[in-house]
């Protein structure tokens, strides 16, 4: 990437024994939304914080524009920060905590003005600039916090799951706001967040971590509908995820033999013999009540389950595993404890390489 | 209709919150109350031949306080206070930080180290400090046997060792409310000011210290207070022959019997005492009061 604003080149981190951030490489492009995204506790905040200067890597190189920032402290690195619990000063008015950054950098008082005022004006607490954060509720805490940070003009801006403590609605509107916000000012956003819809929605790029490892870095689109690993394709939206061995190929059809039964899936890069798993969304999983061909999977209707926009119904398979498909209206066309065979049509699942524990 | 259901849980509301600080209050009306208007009521009467109180009104003993004699004393006495509670808070400061710093669990053991002189007897802990500095004391044997000094120094029944005294004996009164404002004080505020481009000390300049302010001026409060009206330590450590007001009070109060002058010197006290509290709630917040 010609273009990278930030660079990680084999990053670890450790605290005492416990290895929290596992050989990461990762480049952000100038300009780009990226979200980090994972479980808690994954490392995400740590490789955040990392880049900010606030904690130390244990390996590998951080290079911010091309330069390495190892030994710059936080207050000399060109990034900034809008921290999970939003940390305002809480003896300052809005003004001043965005005035702060400014304030530091003996930037005259009239240019402070001015751009803690178009600042104010763009993240619409205008009204607000004499009141101190206490007086504030949580969404205008975090309308200040990010303003204080970008008025700073900063290259990348760094987020911490800033919308985390927002309710579901505020959440909703604010994830917009931030990336129109985003897009108007071209400044590099890396965002933190476990939650896979607010990833969806917002990033360019989402960079999925497990264990401190990064799984799969990719387009929304891509992670979403060709996940790379078995983690990504069972934390990313909802999906049935078979484990298994092929045991044909046809062309790129490969048969695949697990615990519940034989499935079929499109795999070109997959050998007979081979261990493997198999990723099947909901709105793809399909019941028939006679045998289908290729496929050997057999269950009993569960029960239906109304979600709003989508009517989920929850088969149990034979083997004991649950499998849920997804259609806009009830499936009337099966009734609860009714027996059925499950299948799909074979270029809608995924098929997805076994790794060893550790290896991408 | 809707006043009257409002009104009637209030009613209902007072009763044990009255009942509750009945009690109390009887208590405080019983034993600060009545002593306080007392002692008031004396620092205005005049004195007897033999020392008794005669129920005469004057002013009297507030003109005698203004004399030089006893306002050198008043002085000299805010002066220490003052200085024992600018070096308390500056050696208190750094060391609550450093306290507020460590895991819980280290903290409380460093909380306990610094409590434990405070539990043991005031008396037993200032006659100590006496047999360690008295002229032929341990700190002077080594001094004079290692070739520091000549002969023996003169510190017991000076000023420095009685400030000294007072540094170490309210030590803890600083610490306390210093170490709790600073361990409230979040980490991430201090982050955020680094990544907004400040250097530690700008850090601390502009966050720690307007944050923390709170505890010094609790700290300010419990240490400047009782160290002026103190006596034990220029007592014992002065040998009296330093004389601070506390002292003064005292001895009006025994052995030189003038009651209505000890109570115009502990009217003073007090006055000083609600001037600074005064002071200290119109700057911190009512809440904030919970630490003194
Ligand atoms: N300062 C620290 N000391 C020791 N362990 C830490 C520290 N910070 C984070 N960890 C550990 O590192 C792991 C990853 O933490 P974090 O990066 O905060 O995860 P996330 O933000 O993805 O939830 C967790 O297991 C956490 O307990
Ligand atoms: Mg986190």
């Amino acid at each position: 990437m010609n273009n990278s604003i930030i660079t990680l080149e084999g990053v670890v981190k450790r605290f005492g024994s416990n290895v929290v951030v596992k050989n990461l490489n990762l480049e952000v492009a100038q300009g780009e939304f990226l979200t980090l995204l994972g479980p808690s506790g994954c490392g995400k905040t740590t490789t955040l914080r990392m880049i900010a200067g606030f904690e130390e890597a244990s390996e590998g190189t951080i290079k911010v524009e091309g330069e390495r920032v190892e030994d710059k402290e936080p207050f000399q690195r060109n990034v900034n920060t809008v921290f999970q619990n939003y940390a305002l000063f809480p003896h300052m008015t809005v003004f001043n905590n965005i005035a702060y950054g400014l304030t530091i950098k003996k930037v005259p008082k009239a240019e402070i003005n001015e751009r803690v005022t178009e600042m104010l004006r763009m993240v619409q607490m205008e009204p607000y600039a004499k009141r101190k954060p206490d007086e504030l509720s949580g969404g205008q805490k975090q309308r200040v916090a990010i303003a204080r940070a970008l008025v700073n003009r900063p290259k990348v801006l760094l987020l911490d799951e800033p919308l985390g403590a927002l309710d579901l609605k505020l959440r909703k509107q604010m994830q917009i706001e931030l990336k129109r916000l985003q897009k108007k000012l071209g400044i590099t956003f890396i965002y933190v967040t476990h939650d896979q819809e607010e990833a969806l929605t917002m990033s360019d790029r989402i960079a999925v971590m497990h264990d401190g490892i990064l799984e799969q870095l990719d387009s929304p689109t891509e992670i979403y509908e060709h996940p790379k690993t078995r983690f990504v394709a069972g934390f990313i939206g909802e999906s049935n995820i078979f484990d298994g061995k092929v045991v044909a190929k046809e062309g790129d059809v490969l048969t695949v033999e697990t615990a519940e039964g034989n499935l079929q899936v499109i795999g070109p890069d997959f050998a007979v013999g081979e261990e493997m798993h198999v990723s099947i969304r909901p709105e793809y999983l399909e019941v028939s009540t006679s045998p289908v061909a290729g496929f050997t999977l057999e269950g009993k209707i569960k029960d239906f389950i109304y979600q709003g926009s989508v009517v989920k119904t929850a088969v149990d398979l034979n083997g004991g595993m649950e499998v849920k498909y997804s259609r806009f209206e009830q499936d009337n066309s099966v009734s609860e404890g009714e027996k059925v065979y499950v299948c799909w049509k074979p270029e809608k699942a995924v098929a997805i390489k076994k790794f060893d524990q550790g290896a991408v | 209709m809707s006043s009257a259901s409002q009104a009637m849980p209030k009613k209902k509301n007072l009763l044990p919150k009255m009942a509750m600080a009945g009690p109390v209050s009887l208590w405080m009306i019983l034993f600060v109350t009545i002593p306080l208007m007392y002692i008031i009521f004396i620092s205005f009467m005049s004195r007897g031949v033999f020392g008794d109180v005669l129920y005469k009104p004057t002013t009297e003993s507030y003109t005698t306080i203004l004399d030089p004699t006893y306002f050198k004393v008043i002085v000299k006495s805010l002066q220490a206070a003052g200085i024992t509670t600018l070096l308390c808070i500056l050696i208190g400061y750094p060391f609550a930080y450093i306290i507020a710093r460590k895991p819980k669990d280290v903290a409380a053991k460093m909380i306990t180290l610094l409590m434990i002189p405070f539990w043991t007897n005031s008396l037993m802990r200032l006659n100590a400090w006496l047999l360690l500095f008295q002229t032929s004391g341990p700190v002077n044997n080594f001094l004079v046997n290692f070739g520091f000094v000549d002969k023996p120094i003169g510190f017991i029944y000076t000023d420095e060792l009685v400030m000294i005294g007072l540094i170490t004996n309210m030590l803890p009164f600083a610490v306390l409310p210093l170490y709790s404002t600073i361990e409230k004080l979040e980490k991430s505020l201090l982050e955020a000011s680094a990544d907004l481009g400040a250097d530690a000390k700008t850090t601390f300049m502009k966050v720690t210290l307007p944050i923390t302010f709170p505890g010094i001026f609790s700290a300010i409060i419990l240490v400047f207070i009782p160290s002026l009206g103190i006596y034990t330590v220029t007592d014992m450590l002065g040998g009296g022959k330093v004389m601070y007001i506390g002292n003064i009070i005292k001895n009006q109060f025994g052995a030189i019997r003038n009651w209505p002058l000890g109570a115009a010197l502990s009217v003073l006290l007090i006055v000083i005492t609600m001037l600074l509290i005064f002071i200290y709630t119109r700057f911190a917040k009512i809440e904030d009061m919970e630490v003194v």
